[in-house]
């Protein structure tokens, strides 16, 4: 599909993104969510799980500025406590599918057209046949819902994501005449992946890495939306929406913000990871 | 009334100026070579023809077909000269097709497009205009896909596509560049033949001289966007005036001086080929048979001498590539030995560094050849990995890139740039300084100087017999451009279907070759001097 | 083609094999005895054990697998252990709501998807590609449980053109069924349209950099003319993947929906499945999604080699 070029030039890609109006945009959103979680740690309006009954399903107000759920809970504060669970979720799980699927993607690569190839693309092909979801929903309810479940079902479904994405790049790589270069003056394959091929697709994988990123977000929202994410108490987008299911007549805007929540994370990293691509993306980048 | 009148044409593309006051005409039935290197505006004037330029584009001037002024008319006007009008054949036949269009359908688009007739009457005439291109029913029916056509028989798909309307006016951008020489002999033939028929314009635009020197009656000549000289083809050839046209003439037939090496042939050789042999596995035909092997290099076997150069030329797909890789023990054979200084160089437990240490590589493209993350002094030492502990260090290790550098004519000071700082000579000059950093008693040019333009090819060449001179070097030089290899090599082995066919020393080789493949390879290699003598005797 | 088609089924069968292998092996993996899980902490030794009987859980693990694969073979799932039916039967009733909302929302993301996509790379860098591109991108960031609650906020709660949930079933009749899913297909689809759109602009974009595109320039084919016989057959390979991949995902983004819903389909089914510990119903809607998304896989690889000559005649 996009393809991104794989030998861009070395030049401070620091300025360069935040010339870009997307990523800019991007990080602001995705920051401000990342502050808020970390914020969570130290302070929040109200606790998160403090039930008081007498302010329950208050609309938004100068107390409560994204008002109260079904249980007089602080909706801000449980917003910024989930946010937390949220971004972690996502974020190991991104690590973990980059941790294993980059090497395996790597050495399948290196001996394209063996028999650890065949076995690395076969294996990822099946884990691609299963509905991801499905599969998350089963791996929590077999081996008990909660946040580390979570991270481990969604991890799973990254690893291939991120294997055939460094297979596919180092394989154009590997026909570069600098390679060649490299196999002349003896080097092995290990050392070439980790010298010449794995520097030069960086790119991709930050970019691959935003995305898998806000689809773990939306993913880990699902999984806690059906109960099978982090456990009550602690707070989380997906099951305040699920709360918010039942009172949707009565307080809206116990739906409205969370779904906000959600929508302006994942746009934030969707919009950081398209900045990235324009600039990684020589092509794209002449035309503007 | 000329056919075309290009005339003070300026264009620029988002404020940067491409063409400044372009003028030259073409008549009916008249060939006007149209000759630079890259970035000389060649292939923009013929975009400005057909009006198909990039956005942001300012074109200025006046450019007139029959008398017509293109510039003036609007898109919708523009589309119905096109393909009518004025046909274009491009530079990469490989990719100019759309694959999943059969060839037929694809002719007859271009006619059905301008005439409305119905699809089995364009078919008819589509089918009528392949024939004309050599591509005959019984072989080439209309069913066929592009990809099961050579890159030749592609071309005359193009050109079929291009001339199925008799237009006045085609223009060929570098028609023959992609293609082997045998092939682009026969398609410059055929476009001539298509000329004389039809008694159409043709523009055939290239960045050889002797490519053009055959059949164009006149020639252009363009550098960084403007017209240097114009005029008929001998006349223009004999005597140049403009020093560019000069130069790029000197350059085209340029021909290092060399001191001819002292071949000790009782030495132990630098390079020792013997029986080498090579095979790939077919795809399976059959779900049980055994799948059968293609022979890329058939019992291969040659020796080089120190400080001699050597070169392989062969079309492609003939196993040079194969054999070269096997040389550098990228790849494995079936059998066979493959020695450099004596030792072989893929022992039981796999390459060995000691072989390789006496011997580099260049490649061929000067842009793909370097990692774009590392400075110069990083891509240059790259070999040195190859020497374990015994890599200089310190002190030493500057002497050697220095030295490394100042030998390809750059300076010491380049070590901490970075490569796309470079440009394509230059990087070339780097890809030699990394060959030579280990002291290698031989360096394989892989199409070394082939992806140069002609004027930093001839400052390679020259480098590359100043080296070998100086450093007693041996080159095994590979090539698909045989006047390239006549300037370089004092041996020369002729490669056909995995086999090397015909080999001796390259003067004796190319002046009295006695394989029919040699011959006709001789003769389909455009030859400046050769064409022009012909030229004269058959005007005198 | 017959050898292309050959060699497509070999590779179905063998995904299939693996697929249900590692299905079953899950399934053995969870913690503790399967009989003691189903039947949860307070059963009797002696049930657990009568259970373990009924499942064949005292046999060799590798006659279960192919005692299981047997009885797929020829559509015996085993009996559901909550509903005491055969699971095949649950499954069928489900299926009749859940594929046709699939279908329902792949419909109307392509419908919406193709065109929209192909205007936005017609028009590229204009007002109009810009905007689809920022909706675009909106629409990819929503969760669509959510959107499904902001439709039935806006449809049903404050306009009460549909009901909030449940489905009549096919026996109402056609258009009250298709009406009960319109708002559940309409919360899958449209997430999945945007990203669909995205893809096929940029495939569109792609193959419009491609020489032929150049070349049927040349020839005097106006713009538009190049982007119908051209461009748009060629861009359709990646996007005829999306379209693949989109169906699994839809199949199983239908579980999550139609809790949102409250409708009777395989999702209801695989949450009671697994909050009532049936294991025998989770493992068989596993594997039938599974099955189907190799087969649409399958189906797809048929695809591209009816749009693409080069794949036809590779052996």
């Amino acid at each position: 599909m996009q393809e991104i070029s794989l030998t861009d030039d070395r030049r401070s890609l620091v300025g360069e993104a935040f010339r870009s109006k997307s990523f800019s945009l991007g990080f602001l959103l995705t920051g401000a969510f990342i502050v808020a979680a970390v914020l969570s740690l130290v302070w929040t309006p109200y606790d998160a799980t403090a039930i008081s009954v007498a302010e329950k399903l208050r609309g938004p107000s100068a107390a409560h500025w994204l008002g109260t759920d079904h249980f007089g809970r602080d909706i801000l504060s449980m917003i910024m406590v989930g946010a937390r669970t949220s971004i972690a979720v996502a974020f190991v799980s991104v690590g973990i599918g980059i941790a294993a699927g980059v090497p395996l993607g790597l050495w399948a690569a290196a001996r394209q057209g063996s028999l650890v190839d065949e076995i690395i693309m076969r294996a990822n092909d099946l884990v691609f046949a299963f509905p991801a979801l499905l599969i998350a929903i089963l791996i929590t309810a077999v081996f008990g819902p909660g946040a580390v479940n979570a991270i481990i079902a969604i991890g799973i479904f990254n690893i291939p994501v991120f294997a055939r994405l460094a297979r596919g790049a180092a394989l154009t790589l590997w026909t570069r005449e600098y390679i060649f270069a490299a196999r002349v003056a003896g080097k092995g394959a290990v050392r070439i992946s980790a010298e010449h091929i794995l520097p030069n697709i960086m790119n991709l994988l930050i970019v691959q890495g935003t995305i898998q990123f806000s689809l773990g977000i939306l993913a880990d929202a699902a999984l806690s939306y059906v109960g099978l994410g982090a456990q009550p108490p602690v707070p989380s987008w997906g099951r305040m929406l699920a709360d918010a299911q039942t009172m949707i007549s009565l307080a809206p805007h116990m739906a409205l913000f969370p779904g906000a929540a959600i929508v302006l994370t994942v746009l934030g990293l969707n919009l950081m990871g398209d900045g990235l691509r324009d600039i990684f993306d020589p092509k794209l980048r002449r035309s503007r | 009334m000329t056919l075309l009148q290009i005339d003070n044409l300026s264009l620029s593309i988002l404020g940067l100026n491409i063409l400044s006051s372009v003028r030259f005409e073409v008549d009916r039935g008249e060939v006007v070579g149209v000759i630079g290197e890259s970035g000389s505006g060649k292939s923009m004037t013929a975009m400005s023809v057909m009006q198909l330029l990039p956005h942001g584009t300012e074109v200025s001037g006046s450019i007139r077909l029959d008398g017509e002024e293109l510039l003036s008319k609007s898109e919708r006007e523009m589309c119905r000269v096109r393909g009518s009008d004025v046909g274009m054949v491009f530079q990469e036949p490989m990719t100019a097709l759309n694959p999943v269009k059969t060839i037929g359908d694809q002719v007859a688009e271009t006619v059905m497009i301008h005439k409305g007739v119905r699809r089995a009457e364009a078919l008819a005439i589509a089918r009528e205009t392949l024939n004309r291109v050599g591509l005959p029913e019984e072989r080439f029916p209309l069913t066929r896909y592009p990809h099961e056509l050579s890159g030749g028989q592609r071309q005359r798909v193009v050109i079929a596509m291009a001339i199925a309307l008799r237009p006045k006016l085609l223009i060929a951008d570098e028609p023959t560049t992609a293609l082997d020489v045998t092939t682009q002999a026969q398609i410059l033939a055929l476009l001539k033949k298509l000329v004389d028929e039809d008694g159409m314009g043709l523009i055939l635009i290239t960045h050889d001289l002797a490519v053009v020197a055959d059949i164009a009656d006149r020639i252009v000549i363009m550098k960084s966007g403007e017209v240097v000289e114009a005029g008929p083809a001998v006349q223009l050839f004999r005597a140049m005036q403009h020093p560019y046209s000069k130069a790029l003439m000197a350059a085209t037939g340029h021909h290092p001086v060399r001191k001819p090496p002292h071949v000790a042939l009782d030495a132990v050789p630098v390079l020792e080929v013997s029986s080498v042999v090579r095979e790939y596995a077919l795809p399976r035909k059959t779900l049980f048979a055994r799948p059968g092997a293609f022979r890329a290099v058939n019992n291969v076997s040659f020796k080089i001498h120190k400080g001699e150069n050597v070169g392989l030329v062969g079309e492609s797909g003939c196993g040079k590539s194969t054999l070269t890789r096997a040389i550098l023990a990228l790849e494995a054979t079936q059998s066979g030995e493959i020695r450099v200084g004596g030792e072989l160089v893929t022992t039981k437990s796999g390459a060995s560094l000691a072989a390789r240490r006496k011997m580099q590589v260049v490649f061929q493209d000067p842009f793909g050849s370097f990692n774009p993350r590392h400075k110069v002094r990083r891509l240059v030492t790259e070999p040195f990995y190859l020497m374990g502990r015994d890599a200089p260090t310190g002190a030493a290790l500057e002497a050697r890139i220095a030295e490394s550098l100042e030998n390809v004519g750059l300076s010491a000071r380049d070590a901490d740039k970075y490569i796309h700082e470079f440009s394509g000579g230059q990087r070339q000059r780097v890809a030699i300084a990394r060959a030579l950093i280990t002291h290698p008693s031989l360096i394989v040019l892989d199409e070394a100087v082939s992806a140069l333009d002609v004027s930093i090819r001839a400052q390679i060449l020259d480098l590359l017999a100043d080296l070998s001179d100086r450093l007693d070097l041996s080159y095994l030089f590979i090539s698909h451009d045989l006047s390239v290899v006549r300037a370089i090599t004092d041996r020369v082995m002729v490669m056909k279907a995995g086999q090397i066919v015909e080999t001796g020393e390259t003067e004796v080789v190319f002046s009295n070759p006695q394989h029919d493949y040699t011959r006709q390879l001789i003769a389909a290699t455009p030859d400046l001097e050769a064409a022009l003598k012909r030229r004269e005797i058959a005007a005198a | 083609m017959v050898p292309f088609l050959l060699k497509r089924l070999i590779s179905l069968a063998l995904s299939l094999l693996a697929a249900s292998v590692v299905i079953f092996l899950v399934l053995q993996v969870v913690p503790g005895d399967p009989a003691s899980y189903m039947l949860g902490m307070n059963a009797q030794p002696e049930t657990v054990e009568a259970l373990r009987q009924q499942m064949g859980l005292n046999e060799p693990l590798v006659w279960r697998y192919l005692t299981w694969i047997a009885g797929l073979a020829h559509g015996d799932f085993g009996i559901s252990y909550t509903y005491k039916v055969p699971t095949a039967e649950l499954i069928s009733q489900r299926l009749w709501v859940s594929l046709p909302l699939a279908v329902y929302a792949l419909v109307l993301s392509t419908l919406i998807a193709l065109p929209v996509g192909i205007i936005a790379a017609a028009k590229r860098n204009t007002a109009a590609d810009y905007g689809i591109m920022g909706v675009t991108q909106f629409g990819i960031a929503v969760p669509n449980f959510w959107f499904a609650m902001l439709l039935v906020l806006l449809f049903s709660i404050t306009l009460r053109w549909f009901s909030a949930g449940g489905f009549p079933g096919w026996s109402a009749g056609f258009l009250p069924a298709m009406k009960a899913l319109t708002l559940p297909a309409i919360a899958l689809a449209l997430p999945q349209a945007s990203i669909l759109a995205r893809v096929t602009r940029s495939s569109l974009l792609d193959t419009l950099s491609e020489d032929y595109i150049r070349t049927a320039r040349a020839k005097g084919l106006t713009r538009s003319q190049t982007l119908v016989r051209h461009a748009v057959r060629n861009a359709m390979i990646p996007v005829l993947t999306i379209i693949g991949l989109q169906f699994s995902f839809l199949l199983a983004g239908a579980i999550i929906i139609e809790n949102v819903f409250y409708l009777p389909g395989l999702g209801r089914l695989v949450f009671q499945g697994i909050t009532q510990r049936d294991l025998i119903v989770v493992q068989s809607v596993v594997m039938l999604l599974v099955f189907a998304v190799i087969v649409i896989t399958f189906l797809v690889d048929i695809a591209y080699a009816v749009v693409d000559p080069r794949l036809r005649s590779r052996s």
